[in-house]
């Protein structure tokens, strides 16, 4: 039972933090209708800077840098190669940003090489154990952390002029042009704060118990797309729920795996997906979406 | 030229090598009411994208011709530009925004204005006076509301960017001829309080009711213009448009049934 307990809150904690990711992948959804595949890479570039950075400014002025710089390429990324190809099919443009993704993978990997960069966290290793169950104190504050963010995030969304423009692009983007909404502001603006949120679940994707950030780090950033996808890519909430779903279906799926040998090894890094598939089967537009796949 | 009057003066536009107007000119004096009229594909809807710069989400582009609002050039203007100079289309089969409250739709309207939030709030009041409904229901989701009802959510959006010239495309279409005939007395109303409009209807009758002048549109060109009463009292707009056959018989409006005489005037529309 304990076991399962941890395991569980554990689960909780990564999936907040998918959810951030996929909360990023889902803005830029709603505002420009590009699936956006350079979102790991914007997530390894966010950790990146940070981690680089901390030995020199200290590790929350890295931070800060960080989530800036990252939001600045996404930005950047917006605007001197999306904008360009508005209007155009949609499909094109996410094969566009398959090849920003190749360019700045390529980048980042020659960059990073084969270093290991510790993200000199103020956590460490440290582990909270309340009546026998044990969770790093990582976990503890990504759940946080990330839960703040993201009601910080959907308030916004919901209440400010800024949330009111994105959600009418998002449903019709030329009414919300009569309206005089700018959507080359709108498109920017989701493609900046999709950078800082990814930029933040790179921290927590790298801390304790992960040694550090390394060039693979995008390959975990990759399991929020499932989440993303399996709550439906145009829903805030699918976002939310998609990134618990998949964190605890991992936790669980890994912790146990010892138990499931009969489905081979590594389970918990392919159950992502098969939730995924099996979410897709029955709901074709994903659990909260309103447009099905087809359209990407 | 400081009156805040539309002057569209032969403007072409076609969507790639397709020609959608040619050559059509259109003023709308200040506080006027203008329609244009013409069947479907006469250019009515292209002719107010291209006042509102929105031409390029159809792939469409002005090739000649100029359009200025009280005195400056729309055409070189972001719709955004467009709205903030105080010309706010409301588009054709409303396009409320279904999964928005009404309330956050109004405030969608209002984003492109210049003034702050006192200015927003003054324009809510006046459009909750004018559509009461929208109070009543502003928390519930746009989607929800009744084909009516959406129609004046449109046009109380618009009204939220304080036009000084509104353009409304087909505000009847597939509304109940009652709620229809409502919404002609709010474009009155609206009218009466200082804002022009530029009218885009196939229903003429309705159009040329409201309507000091008017042009009519036949395959992207300008076929008629003049005052609503002399077009009203033509034979070939009685007979094309508001369905009263030469010979005093009621046809239905638009059918491809309608009995022709020789040699009509006005080329028929295609589609």
């Amino acid at each position: 039972m304990t076991t399962f307990v941890e395991l569980l809150l554990n689960g909780l904690s990564i999936g907040a933090v998918y959810a951030l990711i996929a909360l990023g992948f889902v803005i830029v959804f709603r505002a420009t209708e590009v699936v956006n595949f350079a979102h790991a890479s914007l997530l390894l570039a966010g950790g990146y800077v940070t981690a680089v950075l901390r030995d020199d400014i200290g590790f929350l002025a890295a931070l800060v840098v960080g989530v800036a710089g990252a939001a600045l390429l996404g930005a950047l990324i917006e605007f001197l190669v999306i904008r360009r190809y508005r209007g155009r099919d949609h499909s094109v443009l996410a094969i566009v940003t398959i090849g920003v993704d190749i360019v700045l993978l390529a980048e980042l990997t020659r960059r990073i090489g084969s270093n290991v960069y510790p993200m000199g966290d103020p956590w460490g290793d440290g582990v909270l154990t309340l009546g026998g169950v044990s969770v790093p104190h990582t976990r503890v504050a990504a759940f946080v952390t990330a839960g703040l963010i993201i009601a910080a995030f959907l308030l916004a969304f919901r209440l400010t002029s800024w949330g009111v423009a994105t959600r009418a692009v998002a449903e019709h983007p030329e009414t919300a042009a009569l309206m005089g909404i700018r959507l080359g502001r709108v498109s920017l603006s989701a493609w900046a704060v999709a950078g800082g949120l990814a930029t933040v679940a790179a921290l927590f994707l790298t801390v304790f118990p992960t040694p550090g950030l390394e060039r693979g780090t995008s390959l975990a950033a990759l399991k929020a797309f499932p989440a993303a996808i399996l709550g439906g890519l145009d829903s805030t909430t699918g976002a939310l729920v998609g990134g618990l779903v998949i964190g605890v279906t991992q936790s669980l799926a890994t912790g146990y795996q010892s138990d499931l040998t009969f489905l081979g090894r590594g389970i918990g890094d392919l159950a992502p997906y098969l939730v995924m598939l099996l979410v897709l089967l029955v709901r074709p537009a994903g659990l909260f979406g309103t447009r099905e796949l087809a359209r990407v | 030229m400081t009156a805040a009057s539309l002057e569209v003066r032969e403007v072409s536009v076609g969507y790639g090598p397709v020609r959608a107007l040619s050559a059509v000119s259109v003023d709308v004096p200040e506080g006027a009411v203008v329609a244009v009229l013409g069947g479907n594909g006469a250019g009515k809807t292209t002719l107010l994208r291209a006042v509102s710069r929105t031409l390029s989400f159809h792939g469409g582009t002005i090739g000649s011709g100029s359009i200025t609002f009280a005195g400056r050039r729309l055409d070189r203007l972001t719709p955004a530009q467009v709205v903030a100079a105080g010309v706010v289309q409301v588009p054709e089969g409303r396009q409320v925004f279904a999964r928005m409250t009404v309330a956050d739709n109004l405030r969608a309207g209002a984003l492109g204005a210049r003034g702050g939030r006192r200015e927003a709030a003054r324009a809510r009041e006046r459009v909750h006076e004018l559509f009461p409904v929208l109070a009543d229901r502003a928390h519930q989701r746009a989607g929800l509301l009744s084909g009516g009802e959406q129609q004046m959510l449109a046009m109380g959006r618009a009204l939220m960017a304080r036009p000084r010239l509104l353009l409304l495309d087909e505000p009847s279409l597939g509304l109940a001829p009652l709620m229809a005939d409502r919404i002609a007395e709010t474009v009155r109303e609206i009218n009466a309080r200082g804002t022009s409009v530029l009218l885009v209807e196939q229903n003429a009758a309705i159009a040329l009711r409201l309507a000091s002048s008017a042009v009519v549109l036949e395959v992207g060109e300008v076929a008629l213009a003049g005052p609503a009463d002399e077009l009203a009292a033509s034979d070939e707009v009685r007979r094309r448009y508001l369905g009263i056959a030469d010979d005093g018989a009621a046809a239905p409006e638009g059918t491809a049934v309608e009995p022709v005489p020789a040699a009509p005037v006005l080329r028929r529309w295609s589609a």
